[in-house]
């Protein structure tokens, strides 16, 4: 079985956000939440470079851990899916997150936050494949079509990979050997642990 | 005078420094965590600005929402494994310990009992507006223990039993409650504050008061006491500065990234030369704010174990002084001989009890 990765190629990116307007097109984003996120650093200077991050799909994830209604699970691929259905918008979630992946609505009252809402690795929700229920609530099920995340496959300069990690992790290390420097899988170490 | 008000600002002093033994201990937890470091295939991020990346500094983005510019926090694990650890196991075993503890004392002591007869004649101990002030803010207080701690436990304790759908169910119901019953519980505590802190400074006999045991230990001594004794002055300091405490970090959760606290506390807590990080961003503030505030809150429900207890089963006559309100004129000297004296003083000038004027009346004179 697969497991599935982002990885960005920092050295390719060139911060067009196209992987973020895919993202939100497909799903049909509400207004306010950004499940893909393109974040440039160094701006201006030497050394400028950027990254496109959202949902890392982590290995241990934190976001599981401090869930006080356990709504979330992770796919046999590795991809870590929440159900609607149980999230009570408490924000621990965005609080344990490394990458800043959980998005609320604004809901209610006080700082009411609606339900969690994150990238999904376009693999829907826990409804049923495919269904107009699960569009609704996670967006487009893509994996189920047999299909990768769109940001990934929209990407001008294929900086954003994603897909099995072997074979994710070969093509951007067949890149470093090639062009002869490469900055690093970014976030990996963070979201999958030493030993990837 | 003056007497009395060392022992009051050494008792504040003491309460203040326990609790920034509590944030230091949560910053020094949380530095250990953050030491982790970086091996593996990121490794070969090698240039500054990567490891600075590593280490939260922000970037620039789009989105109206600068914090997006932060590409990875790691305070979240800190905050995760201080969460998930010690929070969660040393709330549990504070609160069994405690149980324990009243379990024992009540099968070795027993009820305590009043010694001799009861007179018969009553006196007002909490007059309407102190008992209002009284249950409000107790059942309050359970709403958002109950509703709290289920949002720490109730995923173990629960989801087993009821099922993920059910317990998703009474969880957000328990948010909401949570949210709006946090201000009756505020309400209570300046309402508390208000009607008796000048009943609460310590003074003299209160030393007495705990030489010899507060009278707990045996039937043999009871010792003097004021409208207040000092177990009691106790639990009002706590619960007004526990409190105090738990309302202002849970604001800060209430109103997320809006309300930021600690660093300012950090930045008062550094001219007594705590050097604690006083450039917190917004997520450390939400972070060390959750954590305070249920650490906070455990402690308070620990100490209200105790509370209930005396307050109920724990001795005879306790439960009517602030249920009815009145008691026995007997339980009165033997509990509070100091203010019984001038309660009945008061009684006896106008017989015919006046509910909600004769005990402030009395208690004031009492405190001179």
């Amino acid at each position: 079985m697969a497991r599935m990765k982002f990885l960005c190629d920092a050295d390719r990116c060139i911060e067009c956000n196209a992987c973020v307007t895919a993202c939100k097109n497909e799903h049909e984003v509400p207004w306010g939440v950004n499940r893909r996120r393109v974040v440039t650093i160094n701006d201006g200077q030497p050394g400028e470079r950027s990254i496109s991050t959202a949902c890392m799909h982590c290995s241990d994830a934190p976001c599981m851990a401090v869930c006080p209604v356990d709504c979330f699970y992770q796919t046999d691929e590795g991809v870590v899916l929440h159900d609607k259905d149980l999230c009570i918008g408490c924000g621990y979630c965005f609080y344990a997150c490394p990458f800043g992946a959980p998005q609320y609505p604004q809901a209610g009252n006080f700082g009411g936050r609606g339900k969690m809402d994150k990238c999904t690795f376009c693999a829907g929700g826990p409804k049923e494949d495919g269904s107009e229920e699960e569009f609704a609530l996670y967006g487009r099920n893509r994996l189920a079509e047999g299909k990768l995340p769109l940001c990934a496959e929209m990407c001008s300069t294929k900086s954003l990979l994603a897909g099995d990690a072997d074979t994710v992790s070969d093509i951007y290390r067949e890149r470093v050997t090639a062009r002869g420097f490469g900055g690093g899988v970014w976030g990996w170490n963070t979201a999958y642990g030493s030993d990837t | 005078m003056s007497q009395q008000l060392r022992s009051f600002l050494a008792a504040v002093g003491l309460i203040a420094a326990l609790a920034a033994a509590g944030y230091v201990a949560v910053i020094v937890g949380a530095a250990t965590v953050v030491g982790d470091s970086e091996t593996g295939i990121e490794e070969s991020a090698k240039s500054d600005g990567w490891r600075g990346v590593r280490s939260g500094t922000a970037g620039r983005v789009s989105i109206p929402d600068p914090q997006a510019g932060i590409l990875i926090q790691s305070e979240g694990e800190i905050w995760r494994s201080i969460r998930n650890g010690p929070v969660t196991a040393a709330g549990a075993w504070s609160m069994f310990v405690m149980l324990i503890l009243l379990a024992v004392f009540y099968a070795w002591r027993g009820r305590i009992l009043l010694a001799g007869k009861p007179t018969r004649r009553e006196v007002v101990r909490f007059n309407g507006i102190e008992r209002f002030a009284h249950w409000m803010t107790a059942a309050s207080f359970i709403v958002l223990a109950l509703s709290g701690l289920n949002l720490l436990y109730g995923r173990y304790l629960f989801i087993p039993i009821v099922g993920k759908e059910a317990f998703a169910v009474v969880t957000e119901g328990g948010k909401f409650l949570h949210n709006f019953v946090a201000f009756p519980f505020m309400a209570g505590l300046v309402l508390m504050f208000v009607l008796w802190v000048r009943h609460n400074v310590p003074s003299r006999v209160d030393l007495q008061w705990l030489r010899l045991g507060g009278g707990l230990l045996s039937d043999r001594h009871h010792p003097a006491a004021e409208r207040f004794n000092a177990g009691q002055k106790a639990i009002f300091w706590i619960v007004i500065l526990g409190g105090v405490s738990v309302s202002l970090s849970g604001v800060a959760l209430l109103l997320p990234f809006a309300f930021p606290i600690f660093g300012k506390t950090f930045v008062f807590l550094n001219l007594f030369g705590f050097g604690l990080p006083d450039m917190l961003t917004p997520m450390q503030e939400m972070q060390l704010a959750q954590v305070w505030h249920s650490v906070v809150s455990l402690g308070l429900i620990v100490v209200m174990f105790a509370h209930i207890y005396i307050g109920t089963i724990g001795m005879e006559g306790a439960f009517q002084a602030m249920g009815s309100g009145k008691v026995d004129t007997a339980w009165a000297e033997q509990h509070h001989s100091l203010w019984a004296a001038s309660a009945e003083e008061s009684v006896a000038e106008d017989d015919s009890v006046a509910e909600d004027d004769s005990v402030p009346a009395a208690a004031r004179e009492g405190q001179g």
